[in-house]
C-alpha cells in the first residue's frame, strides 16, 4: 500500500462523485455524489497527513467532515422546501430561471 | 495482509459508489453511500487515523447518512423512471471527462511517489489526543468558527423547512 | 501474525457472544416473570420449574415457524435489517471490559476483546450504526405503520445520541482517556470512588440512562414498536426468525446500555470495597461483580417497562432536545469546572 495506491483510489473516488453529479436528476442523490467527492478529498488529506507524520491533515479532515454535516442538512432543507413547491425533485424541472 | 484488507476495501469503495451513481431507487442509493462512508472509514484506519476513522462512522454514516434516509423516506421519493432515450450531450460528455480526469490526476499521482511505502508513523500518530491537541491549539480560530457555521446552518436549515415563517 | 493473539481474541469473542446469546433468553424469561408479578399474575409457569424452560420453547418456536416475506416487500433489504441490528448491537459490546488482568499460563490477558484508545467512541459508533436497522426494516416492507415505525425510530435514535454522547463527556473529563479499561481502573478502591459518587457524575447518570432507554427503544420510548398504536411498529411483517433476530438485538442492546453504565458510572468490575484476595479468586469475584451490577440494571429495565406509560412521540423529542440536551450541557460545564479547579479529592 503506497501513498499513491491511496490517492489514485481518491481520484476515482472522486471521478465517481463528479460523474454522479452531472449525469443523476433526482436532487438527493446529486447531495449523496457530492457527499463521494468530498469523502474522497479527506482520505487525500488523511493520506498525506500519515505521509508527514502531522496531525494537520487530520484536523482538515475534521473540519470538511463538520462542513459536509452542514451542508447536507441546509441542502436537504432546501430539497424539502422544493418539493413542497414542485412536487417533484427532477432537476430538470427547475427551470424557471432560464432565459 | 495489510494488501488485502487495501483491495477489499479498495472494492468495497468503487463499487457502492457505482452502485450510487447507477441504481434507480434513492433509498438503495443511499445504504450504498453508507457503506461507502464505512468503507472510507476503514481506510482512515489502514492510514492509523483512528479518530477520524471512528469520527466518519459516528457523524458520517451515522448520522448524515440517516438524516438523507429520513428526508427521502419522508418525502417518499419514487424511483428514477428508466430512460430509454439515447444519453444526452451532459451525460457522454461528462463521462468522457470523468476518464480524462481520472487518467490524468491518477497517472501524476502515481508517478509522485510510486513504489515507496509509507514512512513509519509515531506512536501518538491519530489519536484522540494527538489530534485534540492540534485542534484546541494550532486551530483553536477555525474551530470556534466552524460552530458559529453549525449555529448557522441549524438556523438555516429549520427556517427553509418551515412551512411558515 | 501473532497466532496466538488471534487465537486468545477469538476464544474471547467466542466465549462473550455466546454469553450476550444466554444473557438473550434468562433475559425473556426475566420479563416475563418479572412483568407477571408486577401486574399480580403468574408468569409463564408450566414450561419446565418456575417456567425456566420457557425461553427453550419459544427458541423451538421461531425454528419453526413459517417465515413468511410480503410480496412487495423489497427482497434484499427486508432480509438485511435484522441481520444489521443484530451485527450491531453485538459489535458495541466488545468494548466493554468484564474482568481484570489475568495471568492464564504465564500469559496476561485482559477480560476485553477489543482495548482501543478510543474504545468509547467505537461504542458510540455501533449505536449509531444500529439505527440502519430499525430504518431497512421500516422503509422494506413496504406498509405504513412500519414506514412510520422506522421513521420514528430513525429520528428519535438520532436525538437521543447526542445526549448519550453529552453525558459520556462527564466521565471522559474525570479519567481524561477514552479507554473503557483505564476508566474501570481509576474507580478502584471503596465504592465511594466510583464515578457516580466520588465524580459528582450522578447527574451525567441520569442522562445516560434515559437516552440509554431512548437508544434501545424501550419503554418509556418505544413508540417505533408501539403495540397499541402502530401494530408492531417496524417489525410488523417480520415473522419467525427474523423477528426473533430483532427481539435479540434489543435484549442485547439492553445488555451493552448497563454494561457501559456499570463500567463508567458504577465502577465496572470493581467490588466497591477492598479485599484480601489476589489473582485468580479476585478475578471470578470481580467478573461476579460486573455480572450482578449487570443484572441490576437489566431489572431496572423491565421495571421501568412494565411501571410507567410510553411518551407521546412530541413529547418525546421535546425530552431529547429541550431538556437532555441542556442538562447534558450544564453537567459538562460543571464536571469540567470541577476538574479544572481541582475541587476533586484526588
Amino acid at each position: 500500500m503506497s501513498p499513491s495506491a491511496v490517492l489514485v483510489v481518491s481520484a476515482v473516488l472522486f471521478a465517481l462523485g463528479v460523474l454522479g453529479v452531472l449525469t443523476r436528476r433526482s436532487a438527493i442523490t446529486i447531495l449523496m455524489s457530492i457527499e463521494i467527492m468530498l469523502n474522497a478529498a479527506n482520505l487525500a488529506f488523511i493520506a498525506f497527513s500519515r505521509q508527514f507524520d502531522h496531525a494537520d491533515g487530520q484536523v482538515y479532515a475534521f473540519f470538511v467532515m463538520t462542513l459536509a454535516a452542514a451542508e447536507a442538512a441546509v441542502g436537504l432543507a432546501i430539497v424539502i422546501a422544493l418539493f413542497r413547491l414542485r412536487e417533484s425533485t427532477d432537476v430538470d424541472e427547475l427551470h424557471l430561471m432560464r432565459w | 495482509m495489510e494488501l488485502v484488507a487495501f483491495v477489499i476495501l479498495t472494492a468495497l469503495a468503487v463499487v457502492s459508489a457505482g452502485v450510487v451513481l447507477l441504481h434507480r431507487s434513492p433509498v438503495v442509493a443511499a445504504l450504498s453511500l453508507a457503506a461507502n462512508l464505512i468503507a472510507v472509514a476503514g481506510f482512515y484506519l489502514l492510514l492509523n487515523a483512528q479518530f477520524l476513522a471512528l469520527l466518519q462512522v459516528i457523524v458520517y454514516a451515522g448520522a448524515i447518512m440517516v438524516l438523507v434516509l429520513f428526508v427521502i423516506m419522508l418525502l417518499n421519493l419514487p424511483e428514477e423512471a428508466r430512460r430509454h432515450d439515447r444519453p444526452s450531450a451532459q451525460s457522454v460528455l461528462g463521462m468522457a471527462l470523468a476518464v480524462v480526469f481520472v487518467a490524468v490526476l491518477g497517472w501524476a499521482l502515481a508517478r509522485a511517489s510510486s513504489g515507496q511505502e509509507f514512512p513509519p508513523s509515531s506512536p501518538t500518530f491519530g489519536s484522540v489526543g494527538s489530534v485534540g491537541t492540534a485542534l484546541f491549539t494550532t486551530f483553536f480560530y477555525p474551530f470556534e468558527a466552524v460552530s458559529l457555521l453549525l449555529v448557522v446552518a441549524m438556523i438555516g436549515a429549520v427556517l427553509l423547512a418551515k412551512r411558515r415563517i | 501474525m501473532n497466532w496466538l493473539e488471534i487465537a486468545i481474541t477469538l476464544a474471547e469473542i467466542l466465549v462473550v457472544a455466546n454469553a450476550l446469546m444466554i444473557g438473550v433468553s434468562i433475559m425473556t424469561w426475566i420479563e416475563r416473570r418479572l412483568s407477571g408479578m408486577i401486574q399480580f399474575r403468574w408468569g409463564p409457569n408450566r414450561v419446565g420449574p418456575f417456567g425456566l424452560f420457557q425461553p427453550l420453547a419459544d427458541g423451538i418456536k421461531f425454528l419453526m415457524k413459517e417465515d413468511i416475506i410480503p410480496a412487495e416487500a423489497h427482497k434484499p433489504i427486508f432480509v438485511l435489517a435484522p441481520a444489521l441490528s443484530l451485527v450491531t448491537a453485538l459489535c458495541a459490546f466488545a468494548v466493554v471490559p468484564f474482568g481484570p488482568t489475568v495471568e492464564i499460563a504465564g500469559r496476561t490477558i485482559d477480560l476485553v476483546i477489543l482495548d482501543l484508545d478510543g474504545g468509547l467512541l467505537f461504542g458510540l459508533a455501533a449505536a449509531s450504526l444500529g439505527v440502519y436497522g430499525i430504518v431497512c426494516a421500516g422503509w422494506s416492507s413496504r406498509s405504513k405503520y412500519a414506514l412510520m415505525g422506522g421513521l420514528r425510530a430513525s429520528a428519535q435514535m438520532v436525538s437521543y445520541e447526542l445526549a448519550l454522547a453529552l453525558s459520556l463527556i462527564g466521565v471522559v473529563l474525570l479519567s481524561g482517556t477514552l479507554r473503557p479499561v483505564a476508566i474501570v481502573e481509576q474507580q478502584a478502591g471503596w465504592f465511594w470512588n466510583w464515578n457516580v459518587f466520588g465524580g459528582w457524575q450522578i447527574l451525567g447518570f441520569l442522562v445516560f440512562l434515559v437516552a440509554g432507554f431512548a437508544e434501545t427503544n424501550r419503554l418509556p420510548f418505544d413508540l417505533p414498536e408501539a403495540e397499541s398504536e402502530l401494530v408492531a411498529g417496524y417489525h410488523t411483517e417480520y415473522s419467525a426468525m427474523k423477528f426473533s433476530m430483532f427481539v435479540m438485538a434489543e435484549y442485547i442492546a439492553m445488555i451493552t446500555v448497563s454494561a457501559m453504565a456499570t463500567t463508567l458510572f458504577f465502577g465496572g468490575y470493581q467490588l466497591g470495597f477492598p479485599v484480601p484476595l489476589e489473582g485468580w479468586p479476585l478475578a471470578i469475584l470481580q467478573v461476579c461483580a460486573f455480572l450482578a451490577k449487570l443484572s441490576a440494571f437489566l431489572v431496572l429495565f423491565v421495571w421501568v417497562r412494565w411501571t410507567l406509560p410510553r411518551f407521546r412521540y412530541d413529547q418525546l423529542m421535546d425530552l431529547g432536545w429541550k431538556r437532555l440536551l441542556p442538562l447534558g450541557l450544564i453537567n459538562v460545564i460543571v464536571t469540567g469546572a470541577l476538574v479544572a479547579f481541582d475541587l476533586l479529592g484526588n
